[in-house]
Formats: structure tokens, sequence, C-alpha cells
């Protein structure tokens, strides 16, 4: 009788793992980094390691469906004559036409308008659909200023300086040849077909004090009327909130790396920034510091999917959110229904993120004139309306429970953190205990 | 004519005034004094009026002008004239940083010297310095042309798309992709209307080089990465 040794199973390194190796070999074939759109793709604390305690004894719950719940919001009470009155605390982040789709774009101001929100450009311009189907849209101001012009900025109800976004603070973009129709290259004053980079600074101010007179010079251009949000990517958000507010914004809006983008290496999105989680206690803290919270209003984004999120970015401090990925999921981007065609550019629904490549199945992110039909705005507006009203009732629904009128009463208090890395990043208990990492010397 | 003395007037008065008027308005030249370098003069002008500044202004003069003509005696802080539509803006002395920076139309015209980054990201709009221009001038430029009599500094025309670039005297250094170009009649013809333009009399086209981009970055290429 012989004797063979027990094999040991095959065994894949921890480090070395499919998709790592996957990335070496495509790299080497191609010589070229990887290019996608959407936001980090990795786990980070988020949201979901964070719950509401409802009420108790000392606390008593309002009656779901009898006593209000308020989900109003006004933007830009500090300096403009025309604030922003929204019925939601849930706004549609900046996405350009060219990187969505003309009737994507629509669609977006359709929804948000049935839902009382406001939308927002791109970089990339103001389209006279967009401007038409949205109520409140919010012109972003952007370092490659294309399509930057003083009449689309007295027809926007609000100016958001655009300073860094969080799937690449610190980045530029580049909206890649293919995707550059003759509408969209007239709009940006380049030929058709090439690629068309977005600088990573504004061309003409640096620093927060050059911030604070190119502020000076957008309301003095729009005597004043308009609110103005100054958005940054989720870096340092403690100092970037002061100088924004030292700067004059009426507005801070805050990504984090669950931020998605339309286009960019693939590296920059899962190793640069912080998770939104991290970023909202101390942008609330510098505002507290200053005396400036609620009077300068706080947007929080990336990776915002349910009324649960939005009552905890909430109860954390912001006074909105805005949501991008979850927007155009809604609109149907990544719909099963699809499949069959995400299977023949080799990916999967719920994993196509080529937005970049212009080819779009579902008809979103892309310039084609014959997907770009697949999408009807008015259906995909409500399918977004409808979305925005169910986690609106969501996050009523928690405040309700937690006893709270208004939205804006939620606080850190309600909340318990499920993991040691939440309760550090977000500066919330540790369930069951009065304790997080940081507080009482540990 | 109207004149807003600056050293006892709001700059909300002047730009409020200067956006209430309506096509075919009555007043349509303003004087400004004392600017004493003050910040967003004559900001967002929407209608073809005529506005004299004496002394020199801040940053952001004539910022987004559409139609008007600003002229400051002195000279500009930086973003003179950024992202103008159209109309005319004249520097009598020097502008700082960023002067006419994404330009869209209309024609600036610079007497003095330009600091960095003139013309940057321009889009359209005709610049005409009479003395030099520093460095990273007309970096991303998309379209529109510099004429520039002096020098020019480092790095000039740097990731330049279809901008036109002509400069008189010496370059220190050309950008990534921007290189030296045949002059043709139709470039001599367009420079001979922008010095005329500018009201320069004593200087002759054929005294420029012409400076474009070579279009090797326009697509992506791996190849080019030292290049960025």
């Amino acid at each position: 009788m012989s004797y063979h040794n027990p094999h040991t199973p095959p065994r894949k390194s921890a480090t070395f793992d499919d998709a790592t190796l996957a990335e070496i070999r495509r790299a080497a074939a191609t010589g070229m980094y990887d290019i996608r759109g959407a936001g980090t793709k990795r786990k980070v604390p988020h949201f979901d390691d964070l719950l509401f305690l409802g009420a108790s004894i000392s606390r008593y719950p309002l009656e779901g469906y009898r006593e209000k719940c308020d989900t109003s919001v006004v933007l830009g009470t500090r300096f403009a004559r025309k604030p922003i009155h929204l019925k939601t605390p849930i706004t549609i982040a900046g996405m350009s036409f060219g990187a969505l789709s003309g009737n994507a774009k629509e669609a977006l101001g359709r929804g948000a308008t049935l839902a009382g929100t406001s939308t927002t450009t791109g970089d990339g311009g103001m389209t006279d659909e967009e401007r038409g189907h949205s109520q409140t849209l919010v012109y972003q101001y952007l370092p490659s200023r294309y399509g930057m012009n003083p009449k689309d900025l007295r027809r926007a109800d609000a100016i958001e300086i655009v300073v860094g976004q969080g799937a690449k603070p610190g980045g530029g973009g580049m909206l890649l040849g293919q995707k550059i129709s003759d509408r969209v290259a007239n709009m940006r004053n380049l030929p058709k077909g090439i690629d068309q980079r977005s600088a990573c600074r504004h061309p003409d101010w640096t620093g927060p004090d050059d911030l604070e007179i190119k502020i000076l010079e957008l309301r003095e251009i729009t005597d004043w009327e308009k609110p103005i949000y100054i958005k940054v990517g989720g870096a340092r958000p403690y100092y970037d909130t002061a100088l924004a507010v030292k700067a004059g914004a009426d507005v801070v809006v805050l990504d984090g790396m669950q931020g998605g983008t339309a286009a960019t290496q693939d590296v920059f999105i899962e190793n640069v920034g912080m998770p939104t989680l991290a970023c909202i206690r101390p942008a609330v803290q510098a505002l507290q510091d200053l005396g400036m919270h609620r009077k300068v209003q706080l947007i929080v984004s990336g990776g915002i999917r349910s009324g649960a999120d939005v009552a905890k970015a909430l109860a954390l401090g912001a006074d909105a959110v805005a949501i991008g990925t979850a927007a155009l999921v809604a609109l149907g981007d990544n719909d099963p229904k699809w499949e069959e065609e995400y299977q023949k550019l080799g990916t999967t629904a719920g994993a196509y993120d080529d937005w970049h490549e212009g080819r779009d199945p579902a008809g979103i992110t892309t310039q084609d004139p014959e997907l770009a039909a697949r999408l009807d705005p008015v259906a995909a507006g409500r399918r977004l309306a409808n979305y925005l009203k169910v986690m609106t009732l969501e996050a009523q629904t928690i405040a309700r429970a937690c006893g709270k009128n208004h939205l804006h009463n939620l606080e850190p208090e309600d909340l318990c953190a499920l993991t040691m890395e939440a309760a550090a990043m977000a500066q919330i208990p540790l369930a069951g205990t009065s304790w997080y990492p940081g507080k009482g010397g540990f | 004519m109207p004149v807003f003395d600056l050293s006892t007037t709001p700059l909300r008065a002047l730009n409020s005034a200067l956006h209430a008027l309506s096509q075919g308005a009555n007043d349509t030249e303003f004087e400004v004094i004392n600017p004493r370098g003050s910040h967003s003069v004559a900001v967002g002008i929407d209608t073809p009026i005529t506005v004299e500044v004496r002394g020199s202004v801040g940053y952001y003069c004539a910022g987004m002008n559409d139609g008007g003509t600003v002229t400051v005696h002195g000279s500009a802080g930086p973003g003179v004239a950024e992202n103008m539509m159209s109309g005319t803006v004249i520097i009598e002395g020097d502008a700082s940083q960023y002067a006419g920076a994404t330009g869209r139309g209309g024609l600036l015209v610079i007497k003095g010297n330009a600091a960095s980054r003139c013309a940057i990201s321009m889009k359209g709009i005709d610049i005409v310095v009479h003395g030099n221009i520093g460095h990273m001038s007309a970096f991303m430029g998309q379209s529109g042309h510099l004429v520039v009599l002096g020098d020019a500094g480092e790095a000039l025309g740097d990731s330049l798309y279809e901008a036109k670039l002509f400069v008189r005297g010496t370059v220190k250094s050309l950008g990534s992709d921007c290189i030296e170009k045949q002059m043709k009649p139709k470039h001599l013809a367009k420079l001979a209307e922008l010095l005329e333009k500018a009201g320069v009399t004593d200087v002759k086209p054929e005294e420029f080089k012409r400076y474009g981009s070579a279009r090797t970055l326009y697509n992506f290429n791996i190849d080019n990465a030292d290049a960025y």
C-alpha cells in the first residue's frame, strides 16, 4: 500500500487577489491606467455602521401619520437676497451635459422639480432643456469654465463654486473624445472628437483669500441675489469648511469619497479622499466653532442611498444632502433589463462603470442619439421623483420615531455606532456604551 | 455723465447702476474716480456702455463684460476682463496675472505689460499686449488670438488647443505641445486687423512669429505621458 502525501488546497493570496492580478495584466497589456466612472467600490465605514436609538421613556415619539415632521430646508440665508426654498433636503448633485445625455439631464430636472428640490449643472454649462425643466437649478462654476457665461449665471437659482469632488479631491477631469458630439463640442468651444481636459485648479484664483474676492465678483455680477455654494471633496473637512465660510460662502457642499464621477482614474477614486462618514463631524465642528452652524448650510454627499442615510447625515449636523449615483440608478442606470447588452460590454448590471465610453445601454451616460433615445425623460423623471419621495418619507419615519418634528432636529444623541471605526469617525458612542475612540482620554 | 467716486460711494451702487440700464438707455457713459484698487469694478456689464476708470483697480475689473467698453487709466489687478463675452477693455498701465482668463469674445488691450497666465484658458477672446507677458500664458487656450508686441515668459501656450498666439519679441520657452507655426497670409491679415483695433500703428505684422498647437495631446496616448 503506497502512501500519498495529502494535497493542500490551492490558496490564493489575499494581497494578490483575482482583481489585483487582473489589473496588473490589464495594465501590462495596455500601458494605460484604468479610467472609469462612479465612486469608490471598496468597503469603507459608512452610514450602515450607525443606528438610530428611537424613542424610549425619556423621549417620546411622534405619531406617524398625524403629527407633522417638517422636511423643508432653506439654503443661502447668509448673504443671498433670494435664498432657495426646498421641500425636501435631498438635492441632485452636479452632473454635466456631456457626461450625461440631454434626456438624462432633462429627467433629473423633471424629477427634482416634481419632488420640490434642486438639481445642478455640471462641467459643460447649462442647457435650455435643463433650465426649462428645473424649477430650482444650481449652476456650477468650475475650473474649466466650459459654457460659463453671465446670462446663465443670472438665470440660475444658485451658484456652486466647485473646488473639488469626493471621487477625486485634487483632480481635474477628462471627457474623452468619443463623447464629444457637435453640441457638446460647441458648448465647450473645442473641436469635435478630442479629449476635453478639465483643469484641477481654477484659472483666475488661488487660495481662500482670492476665493473671497472671486465670490465678491460673482455676487456683484448677479446683484447679490444668488446663494453661493462652495463644493469641496472630503479631504480636510474642518479647514475647508472654515475657509469656505471665511471666503463668504452661503452654503458648503461636502462630498465624501463614495461620491461618483463621470470619469477618473480608478487609482484616484479608490485611494484619495475620506469616507463621507468621516467628513461630517469635522465640518459641523468648524461651523459651530465659527458660530455659523445653520447659518451657513452644509450639504453632504457621497453614498447617500436611502432615507436612513439622509436622516443619519442630518443627525450628524448636515442641513441637506445631495445624490448623484443613486439618482442615476433611479433613472435606470445599471438596470438588469439591459443585462444582455451589459454582457456584450464585458460587464454585468450593477457593475457597469465605463461611463466615459459613451456606450451606456440605459442611454444615460452617453451622447449616442440611439442609446440616449432609450431613456424617456418624463418616465425617468417620474421614477426619480418617486425615489426622492420615498427617501423623504423614510427619513420622516425615523425622525418621528426619535420624537422630532423637523428633520433638522435629529441630533447625534439619537445615534449609536456598530463599529469602533464608525464610532471614531462619526464621534458617536459605540452601541451599548457611552464611549467613542478619542473621548475621555483614550 | 454719471460719476461714481469710489472713495465715498459703495461698489454696489456702481455695479447696480451699470446693470440697471436697458438696451437703448440714454445715459451710456460713466466715469469712476478714486477706484483705489477696488475689486470687481464694472463687472457684469451687459449693455453697450462706456466706463472710464480714473486710477488703478484690483481683481476682476470688467469681469464677464458683455458689450461694454471699459478703459482703465491706470493698472489692473488679477483677472481683468475674465470671461469677457464681447466689448472692449483697455488697460492703459500694466495688468496682473490671469488677464483675460477664459474670455469668450471681445478685445482686451493692455498697453503696459501683463503678468503670468495671461489669456489662460482663452475661449475666443482677442488680447493685444503692448509690452511683455509672464510665464504660462495662454495655458490650455482653446480659441481666440493673443498678440504680444514684447517678449513672452516660460512655457508659452502649454497644453494649447486652437488659440493662435503671435509674439514679436523673444519667447523664453514653449510649453508642452506648443510649436512655432508658419505665418500665412490669412494670419498676417488677422494680425493687421487686431493691431489696428488695438491702436498699434508703428508695428508691422511681419515682425511677429506665430505659435500654435502641435495637436499631439488631443487624444490621450500613454507614450506622451512625459509631456503632461
